[in-house]
């Protein structure tokens, strides 16, 4: 008889968890397409009732978002701008439906190359909260994300939240997203930028390219030369060398490479320019 | 696998009620198989489409994307718990509803926008609805009404007698629309009913050995009933065109598509839904690619040809010439309702209730294949969540009613997403070339097309639309020397069937950009080129029929000023992007169409019946299947006014083969036309029984009051005793039986003939912005003006317009079914709300001499300009020539390179 478990606490969770094989589940946003059938299939860890695994906090020496965030919570967070391109992704997640039910934690776990909040949580530098039995353990989100549909999460594992810290939640920041059609769009393309900026110059560039690659990627050449780079002179630093060999564009039905290549290096343009002069 | 059931508390609609459930379950599900909810509408089961859209503790969500464990204990709140009243009433007045499929989950993501914001901005609209597809409105009608939900209204005013035609009238069958009680395909489960699902083929050609299925029934959870080729009584092999019947309802030893079913299973429907199919004994094993039909050499299934005039002499006469080839790609019809519907045994006969767009076709083709008499057969067409050309063709009938003849009870069956964009028909993708020549004026001297079209693995509609394109290739325009020639051939794929327009909009594609190509070389402006060579009354078509109430010209003058207002703003608009060294270019393009209504060449009657009881009510057996486009509404219009009785007198029966005569087919624009026509004669004939039986003249007035019908005129009144009438062969005091069938002949060898009694016209504009760095297309604004002989409803007519834009808009920018790969509304993707541009139509009236009043069809011409206004705008703006299409931005960006080179 599989079990359908809808605990209250992350201990509750765990406990399952460590009892052997179960999908956890919350949004169901991806689950639910993955099958024809009318019930999620397996045992099942539903951490949708975990109040602490809810919401956007202030947490020592950061910001907390709970795994069971919603994107709609997201959107309606009070955060600094550094969060901004965070919460224009999070409009742009599926439709209203959609970021109403689907969460943070869900969309790192589902390891889509096309993730809507990946590139933003990799250029506000996140790390990912995973607890299990044997206790927490903290991963960079650029090594949470492993491939298409993989992860680092070991079986017993579950993500608890995504930290910001400090020292990134500063600055400005934009995201931009190009797919084929306004709504409910699988991205082409997406690029998350956050820019902090000091006496009319660029201080640190954090710049990250979804929907390219098999895992969204920073673009580390380019914000090298972004960083002490003058205001105006940002835009024209913005160039193809610094940006496809870190890219390594793919083709899909949706674009070839090159033409990937060529929209991520102008949203990245048109991202800086958009923050440079506001 | 079983899971743990559990009692959850459910808040429905204000109700609390305790539901022993598995807690892992879709919302969507236990709404409407627990609840019988079943305003809650599944179309995707994957969170794309919207249509199961219900509120949780006021917040829109999709129940298909909820499990119920997560629903317990809030406020659900679905289509049926909505108080009835201003929203709904503004779905109807601006007709918001065509085929009432999406209504719910619009209703109720707008909903929760106007619980939030009650007078809400069109931006604010488009983005609350923007997770619900529609795929017949193009969205301006829902997007108008959520506006227009705050203003109180008065329910309008039914026409008096005499004046339905031309009135906006609010669809008559409107209201169970928008308060989620129209019965759709899979909306009504008989008890006791089993659940039948299909086995399909993975790939193809493939070979297949059925194994051991005694075996494989044995471990199951419960009895389960297998159907394969053996068990089909009849001729097991179907096609809408009875000549080229060539797909198995069940494929015997080998498969010619993926998709294709090879096996039934039925039985108690929660043992079938939690089968693992991927485990039925089966042996797939790839076939060697040979023919797909024995004896149809080449794959070919049929060529269509027109020619007139010396092509050579034409061509050498021309002082411009322009050559093209343009290819498209398949396009799914993506209605919001898959597939379904039920079958059951009554008195002896199969009864079928199941979505569809021709239910006396569905009821000889399942006859034959079931070895039956017709009239041991009754189709109830249920409602049809969109059909667009697609629901023609059998899909679920033949399988239900066999499981149903075979077990005695009733059998229902619901596709999935994937199964039904798998194994339905498709728009036939073509590779397409073309060259026209003109004369230093710019008049037309000769055109030449050669079209491929890939019809799929069954016949279908392929040789429609192998004898239809070279037809229409020509455009509404004259042209002296002609040939055309359409093959369409098999492939081991998809089936290309029917789909708005039957290749007509893939050959305008590459005559309108041509014309462009021309006008450019002979140094005139875009329209103007059109407008010299527009067809014109008393001139011979490509196939040498002499046409009168011609249209097109009309249509062209129409947007003669809406043109240079649109280059005017583009000129300026593109000025300043140049100064400030913008992105962004601006364009227009135009085309124009033109559509036979109703069968090439072939009859193609309609039937109308129309009685009035001993009570003295009014009864219209009403056969056209109305699909979303308004048949209810319109043929009732023009009968109303024919008889000269209030619209609102007028009951509607049908479409249901036991109750209504024949009106054909919803397909190729011509229900307005043909029924219409029927209508109009039966409403002529039985106002003139009434005025002998009266002994009144002609102009007399009618009034029906119960059990009499009184005819009156300034000198006298009289009444008929109806009950004094007695009851005739159909039941009524008083009944009359029209029937219509335009007036055509076959084509000859060189497709000279009468292929159609009547066409219709148009022509679009489209005014685009073209991102030239990234190559996105944004659609701003589209300017359409058709022409329909005689308006009969403007309100339909309107909502037809900018759901055909909706489709051409997709055609051209978005659409391309690619078989196993694009089979969900995720990555095949229609417009939103979001991609929809500004839609100014304009209605044009030209009568016609045939047509019922005037009137002319217009469901299929509406969305054959759209794509090539949108890609000659395209060009406008950018340089880009797009001939791959759709104009994805990465073909767009490439086109854009090209012509600056």
């Amino acid at each position: 008889m599989k079990a359908y478990h809808r605990p209250t606490t992350v201990q509750d969770a765990l406990d399952v968890l460590s009892g052997g094989p179960a999908r956890i589940v919350a949004g169901c946003t991806d689950l639910f397409p993955a099958t024809g059938a009318r019930e999620l299939q397996g045992q099942v860890v539903d951490i949708t009732a975990i109040a602490d695994l809810r919401g956007v906090m202030r947490a020592s020496g950061g910001w907390r978002i709970g795994a069971a965030t919603r994107w709609v919570d997201v959107m309606r967070a009070d955060l600094p701008a550094a969060f901004h391109m965070l919460q224009q992704a999070a409009r742009e997640v599926g439709s209203v439906q959609i970021q109403n039910t689907a969460t943070v934690a869900g969309n790192l776990c589902n390891a889509s190359p096309a993730a809507d909040g990946v590139p933003c949580l990799l250029a506000l530098d996140a790390v990912v909260e995973i607890g299990s039995a044997a206790g927490v353990r903290r991963v960079a989100i650029g090594d949470f994300i492993t491939g298409i549909r993989q992860t680092v999460l070991r079986p017993g594992e579950m993500v608890l939240a995504v930290h910001v810290p400090d020292a990134a939640a500063r600055g400005r920041s934009r995201f931009l997203k190009l797919g084929a059609r306004r709504y409910l769009v699988i991205s082409i393309a997406m690029v998350a930028v956050r820019l902090e900026i000091e006496s009319g110059g660029i201080t640190r560039a954090a710049v990250a390219v979804g929907a390219c690659s098999a895992v969204a990627r920073r673009m580390v050449r380019l914000e090298a030369v972004l960083e002490g780079a003058r205001l105006e002179d940002a835009a024209n630093r913005v160039e193809a060398s610094l940006v496809l060999p870190d890219l390594a564009p793919i083709d899909d039905i949706r674009a070839d490479a090159s033409y990937r290549g060529v929209a991520a290096l102008e949203l990245i343009r048109r991202a800086v320019i958009d923050l440079v002069q506001t | 696998m079983n899971r743990r059931i559990e009692t959850l508390r459910l808040n429905v609609n204000g109700a609390s009620v305790d539901l022993p459930v598995s807690p892992a379950r879709r919302l969507s599900d236990v709404l409407r198989g627990d609840l019988g909810l079943i305003g809650t509408k599944v179309g995707c089961d994957a969170g794309d489409c919207g249509a199961c859209t219900v509120l949780l503790d006021g917040e829109p969500v999709c129940a298909c994307l909820t499990p119920v464990a997560q629903a317990a204990g809030r406020q659900i709140t679905t289509v049926e718990g909505m108080e009835p009243g201003a929203l709904q009433q503004a779905f109807l007045r601006h007709g918001a509803a065509q085929c009432g499929i999406c209504t719910p989950g619009m209703l109720m993501a707008a909903q929760a926008l106007l619980d939030r914001v009650a007078r809400p901005t069109r931006t604010e609209v488009e983005e609350a609805l923007g997770g619900v597809l529609c795929r017949c409105t193009g969205y301006a009608k829902i997007i108008e009404a959520v506006m227009d939900a705050a203003a109180p209204r008065e329910a309008p005013e039914m026409p008096l007698a005499g004046a339905a035609v031309g009135a906006a009238v609010e669809r008559l069958d409107g209201l169970p629309k928008v308060a989620g009680t129209e019965v759709f395909g899979a909306d009504y489960t008989p008890e006791g009913a089993l659940l039948v699902r299909a086995v399909r083929a993975p790939d193809a050609p493939m070979d297949f050995v059925l194994g051991d299925i005694e075996a494989w029934r044995a471990v199951q959870a419960g009895e389960v009933r297998v159907f394969t080729a053996a068990d089909v009584p009849g001729v097991n092999l179907f096609g809408v065109i009875a000549a080229f019947a060539d797909q198995p309802v069940l494929a015997s030893g080998h498969v010619r598509m993926r998709g294709e079913a090879v096996a039934l299973v039925a039985g108690e429907p929660s043992v079938i839904e939690a089968l693992d199919l991927e485990r039925f004994p089966v042996t797939w094993e790839a076939r060697k690619r040979g023919l797909v039909h024995e004896g149809r050499a080449d794959d070919l299934l049929v060529r269509g040809l027109v020619q007139r005039g010396d092509l050579a002499e034409g061509f050498a006469r021309a002082a411009h010439l322009a050559t093209l080839a343009v290819s498209t790609p398949y396009i799914e019809h993506a209605y919001i309702e898959p597939e379904a519907g039920v079958a059951w045994m009554e008195d002896g006969r199969l009864v079928i209730q199941a979505c569809t767009q021709a239910p006396v076709m569905d009821r000889d083709e399942t006859a034959k294949v079931l070895g039956l008499q017709p009239d041991q057969l009754r189709i109830i067409p249920s409602a049809a969540g969109g059909g667009f050309g697609s629901k023609l063709d059998l899909s679920v009938q033949p399988l239900v009613g066999l499981v149903a003849l075979k077990t005695g009870k009733p059998a229902r069956m619901v596709w999935s997403r994937a199964e039904s964009m798998a194994a339905s028909t498709k728009r036939h993708p073509a590779n397409m070339s073309a060259r026209i020549g003109c004369d230093p004026d710019g008049r037309i001297t000769a055109m030449e097309f050669d079209g491929e079209f890939n019809t799929g693995a069954y016949a279908s509609w392929g040789p429609t639309v192998a004898g239809r394109v070279p037809v229409h290739a020509s455009g509404p325009y004259f042209i002296p020397a002609y040939r055309a020639e359409a093959r369409a051939r098999h492939t081991f794929s998809a089936i290309s069937g029917a789909f708005r327009g039957f290749g007509v909009p893939q050959a305008t594609i590459l005559q309108e950009m041509l014309y462009d190509d021309l006008a450019a070389q002979a140094g005139m402006d875009r329209l103007a080129f059109r407008q010299i060579n527009a067809l014109c009354d008393g001139q011979a078509t490509v196939c040498g029929q002499v046409l009168q109430g011609v249209g097109i010209s009309a249509c062209l003058k129409a947007l003669e000023a809406p043109w240079q207002a649109a280059l005017g703003r583009a000129a300026e608009a593109n000025q300043q992007a140049n100064q400030k060294a913008g992105v962004i270019r601006h364009g227009v393009g135009i085309a124009s169409c033109w559509y036979g209504c109703g069968n090439t060449g072939l009859a193609n009657p309609s039937t109308i019946r129309l009685g009035i009881t001993p009570q003295g009510r009014l009864v219209l057996h009403q056969g056209a299947t109305d699909i979303g486009q308004g048949a209810n509404t319109v043929i009732a219009q023009i009968c109303a006014d024919a008889v000269r009785l209030p619209l609102a007198a007028i009951n509607l029966v049908g479409p249901d083969t036991d109750l209504t005569p024949d009106c054909g087919k919803t397909s190729a624009s011509r229900q307005t036309f043909v029924t219409g026509k029927a209508a109009l004669l039966a409403g002529q004939a039985l106002r003139a029984r009434i005025l002998a039986l009266s002994n009144m003249g002609p102009e007399a007035r009618l009034r029906l009051e119960p059990g009499h019908v009184i005819v009156s005129d300034a000198q006298a009144e009289r009444r008929i005793d109806l009950d004094a009438l007695g009851s005739d062969e159909r039941g009524y005091a008083l009944s009359v039986e029209e029937t219509y069938d335009p007036p055509t002949a076959p084509l000859d060898g060189n497709g000279q003939g009468t292929p159609y009694a009547v066409y219709g016209y148009g022509a679009q504009m489209a005014e685009v912005t073209v991102d030239m760095s990234l190559g996105t297309v944004r659609v701003t604004r589209i300017t359409a003006a058709h022409d329909l002989g005689r308006v009969i409803n403007p309100l339909l007519a309107r909502g037809q317009v900018e759901g055909g834009i909706a489709q051409g808009l997709g055609l051209a920018l978005l659409e391309e079914f690619i078989p196993g790969r694009t089979e969900n509304l995720h990555d095949y993707l229609i417009p939103t709300t979001g991609d929809m541009p500004e839609i100014e139509t304009i209605l044009v009236e030209v009568p016609d001499p045939e047509g019922p009043m005037g009137a002319k069809g217009l469901g299929e011409h509406v969305l054959i300009p759209t794509a090539p206004a949108i890609l000659n705008a395209i060009r406008h703006a950018s340089g880009a020539r797009v001939t791959r299409l759709p104009a994805l931005p990465h073909r767009v960006l490439t086109a854009i390179r090209e012509a600056a080179r």
